[in-house]
């Protein structure tokens, strides 16, 4: 008898804080059983830079929304090479909390923050630095840009609720989350 | 300099500080002010004894109010697909730039604004402009830079080339009621007479009859019988038997101190494509108010009003004048031909730019001061209606129609059009035919032959009752226009093989989303997202995804909108995708995704603030499916 | 028919006149989600979310009077899916960044969203640019959140008689606006003891200097589902019978 294949997972983190990560080892001692049905492609606990580069992916797992030309690659990249692509958390979900600066013009945020604002030293400008990603206009959820298979809302979700959203899809059930474990908060 | 208070103070004892006719003391108000200052709505709102708050709602609400200050001339450029297709979007930018400014934004000296506006119901003689709420048809590239020459020179409108403002009538096919001669007062005359037979045959077999109104006169009930018997059905689209709406009405009981009841008639002329009330309202007036008239005789009503929409304040006048000479003929106002105890007026309010205020409750709303946001229903206007009474709302056509029966007799009237759709309608026809107009047919005429008496040719669709109503492609041309087939308020938009159908459902999405009052959730917020799906699509990032979601909101939309408006918003959608699939398709990535924003423009701002233009600072909005970057 | 009922999923439920179907659903302890009802004021009609098909014809159950022998489907996957799409739609009109809000947990839109697993707003985000109003000494007003529900405007008009509340714009423009010429709440007679003050359902009124008194994960719905409240939203007298 063969064990079944392990399951492929990688994970990025976007314009997030790495909270919904966080909350992803708060499955403690369940990550040992978790890491018997999947093993880790591009994580930020690996060090595989391009996510799949060794084959393909079966579950990608994005935390963040997208603020810049940077997210929009690596999103992209995770839906060329993910089956399956999950967005994690309030800020992949719907912006969360970089898109509270939705309302304003980008160019008086970059002005505020690289020029105008008492404590600049004078004559500072907005980094031209080919090699910095551009920020875009407006921060937008995931499901914006490309398509999203599953949605795990919460800031950060817990980790019992991340525990069962994965054990449920690895199970092969549409997964489910009851009263408690659903949170936007 | 005009003195402000002074202005809002006439104004409001002009209508004795009523909050019910908020609606008329606004627009006067405006009319010499040039827009609703904080200042004035607090006074108006003093002087009617409503919240401030109340007042301010109304005149946010409509779009020919200003809370916010306005140039001297506002230029709005009706934007219906038949006036894109004569042109107005590139008349519109030749004279924003003629006047220096962008359109929507008032110029910087504060002069003048152009924008657009929802259809102004001169779709046979467009482009169409309104100027300071004026219409001016026939637009032309000559006519855009003379007007914008008068603008910047601030000649006043009224000094205008008087030959603009002509608006024809354009009636290509009358039947009997654009061609009924009937002298004014002989529909109440007939009627009168009738009650005064029936009360003879009635007191010599003395029953007391089913009078529930004038207990004393049969004449009421004798004419309902007409009305019931000719198989009138409303003119505006729904095709409610109009005899039962009177009858229902006649039945409710009056409440409270005031009590009487009311005849509406619905003159909001909004739908797209539509313009044969304007028409009957400048030809057969008279008729429309004798009808008015029989069914305030029917149903026992003491006052009437035209809700007409603001789009035709050039018809305020003439129609005013009109109802002084028919007050003079004794038509109208105390004892009407001598009857006593028949009491009835009528007063012509102006809407103020809300297509929804011609739905029926709606209407009553704004007539009653308020926004104009459909009611739950039951209880219906037959019985609560305006100010809570008993009240009539009929389509200006129904009316006249009314009034023709009322003269002539019901037998007469059903001996023309179909088993189920007695008499004639009026057709307001558009678009790409060669005698674009007003065409009146007996019910059960085919598009078919509609299509060739106006001069129709290799015709791809035809949009019937507007927006809302039904598109039709030429494997249908043989249906017929009646309530067993094709009900319609009139409206007939023709578009021939040149015109892309995709643009024409966009135009008419933009309307919706426009036009939803945003009462109930899907409608409000609805009409947005399927009016930026369409926006998607037509910028070339659209994919079979999309077609699903406007599926999705279609069934949402069925289901849940408060009121007709959400209900047909998506019809334009689903004729189309139906019929004229291929439309959409060739617009379509052949992925099965695209992002909901342009990625590359996503980046503008920043390429602006860093003077960054590398290939870095670009994103494509293709997916990469190899990625270069590892 | 000796007592009147009608038929809701299945079940048998009584009826007195006059009472709409949501009234009689909800006293007889069957959940219909909502968030523009409120047990103390005449039936709205706004929100959408009672949606429910009554002998195949759908129709807000708020609105609708309640009559003998109705069939009425609410919970199937057909009317849930529809429920889904309008509360998504709410989400992404508005602002709702529920980490942040004072509300959670004690907020009906919020709780809806969990109760019909709603995990995604799915359409695109509106980001609409509403103002937050911080000029009352005691209030704050938040319209990022506003779902137009008018249930502060009912409020303040038929209890507080004060009318605070309206609302101004149309379609996806229509916004809340106050009773002052300078727009702001702190130039009203607004009061924290207004009846106006307790009823929204989202986080747009909100006492100040209130924060995290009762611990996130303690709140109003963390301990329950929203369907699980039922009995808070059992037709009052004041709600009942007049229908106009």
């Amino acid at each position: 008898m063969n064990a079944p294949r392990k399951l492929k997972v990688a994970t990025a983190s976007l314009a997030g804080c790495f909270g919904c990560h966080m909350s992803f080892l708060d499955i403690d001692e369940r990550l040992l059983d978790l890491l018997e049905l999947i093993e880790f492609d591009r994580t930020p606990l690996t060090d595989i830079k391009h996510v799949g580069a060794n084959g393909p992916v079966d579950i990608g797992i994005i935390e963040g929304g997208v603020c810049n030309a940077e997210n929009v690659h690596v999103l992209r990249d995770f839906r060329a090479n993910c089956k399956i692509l999950i967005s994690l958390g309030a800020c992949s979900v719907n912006g969360g909390l970089p898109a509270q600066r939705n309302h304003l013009d980008l160019r008086d945020i970059l002005k505020a923050v690289y020029s105008t604002d008492t404590g600049l030293a004078s004559g500072t400008q907005v980094p031209n630095d080919a090699e910095l990603p551009l920020t875009l206009n407006m921060v937008h959820p995931l499901h914006e840009v490309v398509k999203i298979d599953y949605f795990i809302p919460g800031c950060p979700p817990s980790g019992d609720a991340i525990w069962k959203f994965l054990t449920d899809l690895l199970a092969g059930q549409t997964p489910h989350l009851g009263h408690g474990l659903i949170h936007y908060d | 300099m005009i003195d402000a208070s002074q202005v809002i103070n006439s104004v409001l004892e002009r209508h004795g500080r009523d909050g019910t006719r908020l609606m008329q003391i606004l627009r006067e108000t405006q009319e010499s002010l040039n827009w609703l200052s904080p200042e004035t709505i607090t006074a108006i709102a003093a002087g009617v004894g409503w919240p401030r708050a109340k007042v301010e709602g109304t005149a946010g609400f409509y779009s020919f109010f200003h809370t916010q200050p306005r140039g001297k001339y506002r230029v709005l450029w009706s934007d219906n697909i038949t006036d894109r297709m004569l042109g107005n979007m590139d008349l519109m930018q030749a004279m924003c730039k003629q006047l220096w400014l962008e359109p929507g934004h008032l110029s910087e000296d504060g002069l003048v604004s152009v924008e657009t506006t929802s259809c102004t119901g001169l779709c046979d003689q467009g482009p169409a402009v309104l100027v300071n709420y004026r219409a001016i048809p026939r637009m032309t590239a000559e006519r855009v830079e003379q007007m914008a020459e008068l603008i910047r020179k601030e000649i006043p409108v009224a000094d205008w080339p008087a030959e603009w403002f002509v608006i024809e009538d354009n009636i290509r096919r009358a039947d009997i009621l654009l061609g009924c001669v009937m002298a004014p007062g002989e529909a109440l005359k007939v009627s009168l007479a009738r009650g005064a037979e029936a009360a003879v045959e009635m007191a010599s077999n003395e029953r007391s009859w089913r009078e529930a109104v004038h207990s004393a006169d049969p004449g009421p009930s004798v004419t309902l019988d007409e009305i019931k018997k000719s198989g009138l059905r409303g003119r505006g689209g729904a095709g409610f038997t109009t005899g039962l709406k009177w009858e229902a009405c006649r039945n409710a009981p009056t409440t409270g101190e005031n009590a009487t009841r009311y005849v509406i008639c619905n003159a909001d002329e909004g739908e797209p494509g539509t313009f044969k009330d304007r028409v009957l309202l400048t030809r057969q007036p008279d008729l429309v108010f004798e009808g008015m008239t029989v069914a305030a005789y029917v149903i026992g009503a003491s006052k009437g009003y035209v809700y007409l929409r603001g789009e035709y304040r050039y018809l305020l006048e003439p129609l005013n004048a009109l109802l002084a000479r028919r007050r003079e003929q004794s038509l109208l106002g105390k004892n009407i031909l001598g009857r006593a105890g028949f009491d009835f007026d009528i007063e012509v309010h102006l809407g103020a730019g809300a297509y929804i205020c011609g739905e029926e409750s709606a209407l009553i709303e704004s007539l009653e001061g308020k926004r104009g946001v459909p009611r739950n229903r039951p209880p219906y206007p037959v019985t609560h209606g305006f100010l809570n009474q008993p009240t009539v709302v009929n389509n200006v056509e129904t009316f006249a129609a009314a009034a023709m029966i009322a003269g002539r007799g019901g037998d007469w009237y059903r001996s023309f059009g179909t088993a189920k759709s007695a008499g004639t309608k009026i057709l307001s026809i558009s678009g790409d035919c060669e005698r674009p107009g007003i065409y009146e047919y007996p019910f059960g005429v085919s598009v078919r032959q509609v299509l060739e008496e106006c001069g129709a040719k290799n015709t791809q669709a035809v949009q019937i009752s507007g927006p809302s109503g039904i598109c039709i492609a030429p494997k249908e041309f043989d249906r017929r226009i009646a309530f067993e087939d094709i009900p319609t308020a009139g409206a007939f938009m023709v578009f021939d093989q040149s015109r892309d159908i995709f643009e024409v459902v966009r135009n008419f999405m933009h309307f919706f989303a426009h036009e939803s009052c945003g009462f109930c959730t899907p409608c409000r917020v609805g009409t947005t997202l399927l009016k930026n799906l369409m926006d998607k699509i037509a910028a070339g990032h659209g994919t079979q995804y999309d077609l699903k979601e406007i599926h999705q909101l279609n069934s949402v939309l069925q289901i849940s909108a408060h009121c007709g408006l959400g209900h047909t918003a998506c019809n334009p959608l689903v004729h189309t995708l139906e019929r004229f699939r291929p439309a959409y398709e060739r617009r379509l990535k052949s992925l099965d995704f695209e992002p909901a924003f342009d990625l590359d423009a996503a980046l503008s701002q920043a390429r602006q603030m860093t003077g960054r233009d590398d290939a870095d600072a670009h994103l494509s909005n293709e997916l990469e499916t190899v990625s270069e970057k590892a | 028919m000796m007592s009147d009922t009608f038929n809701i999923d299945g079940q048998e439920i009584p009826f007195t006149p006059g009472q709409s179907v949501m009234q009689a659903a909800l006293t007889a302890g069957v959940f219909i989600p909502h968030l523009c009802y409120h047990p103390e004021f005449r039936p709205h009609g706004s929100c959408k979310l009672c949606t429910v098909k009554v002998n195949g014809r759908p129709a807000s159950s708020c609105t609708l009077p309640a009559a003998a022998g109705m069939e009425v489907e609410s919970n199937t996957p057909e009317i849930l899916d529809k429920r889904r799409s309008l509360l998504q739609m709410l989400l992404v009109e508005g602002n709702h960044f529920c980490p942040s809000c004072e509300k959670s947990g004690n907020c009906q839109l919020q709780a809806l969203g969990y109760e019909l697993e709603v995990f995604t707003p799915h359409f695109n985000q509106f980001y609409p640019n509403r103002p937050v109003d911080a000029s009352h000494p005691d209030i704050l007003l938040d319209l990022n959140r506003c779902i137009l529900c008018e249930l502060c405007i009912r409020a303040s008009a038929e209890v507080d008689g004060k009318n605070v509340f309206s609302l101004s714009g149309r379609g996806i423009t229509k916004h809340l606006i106050v009773n002052a010429e300078s727009g702001k709440l702190g130039d009203t007679d607004f009061a924290l003891t207004d009846k106006a003050a307790q009823v929204c359902p989202v986080g747009v009124i909100l006492p100040k200097r209130i924060g995290f008194a009762v611990p996130i994960g303690q709140r109003h719905y963390d301990a329950a589902p929203f369907s699980a409240h039922v009995d808070e939203f059992k037709p009052t007298a004041a709600s009942q019978g007049e229908r106009s």
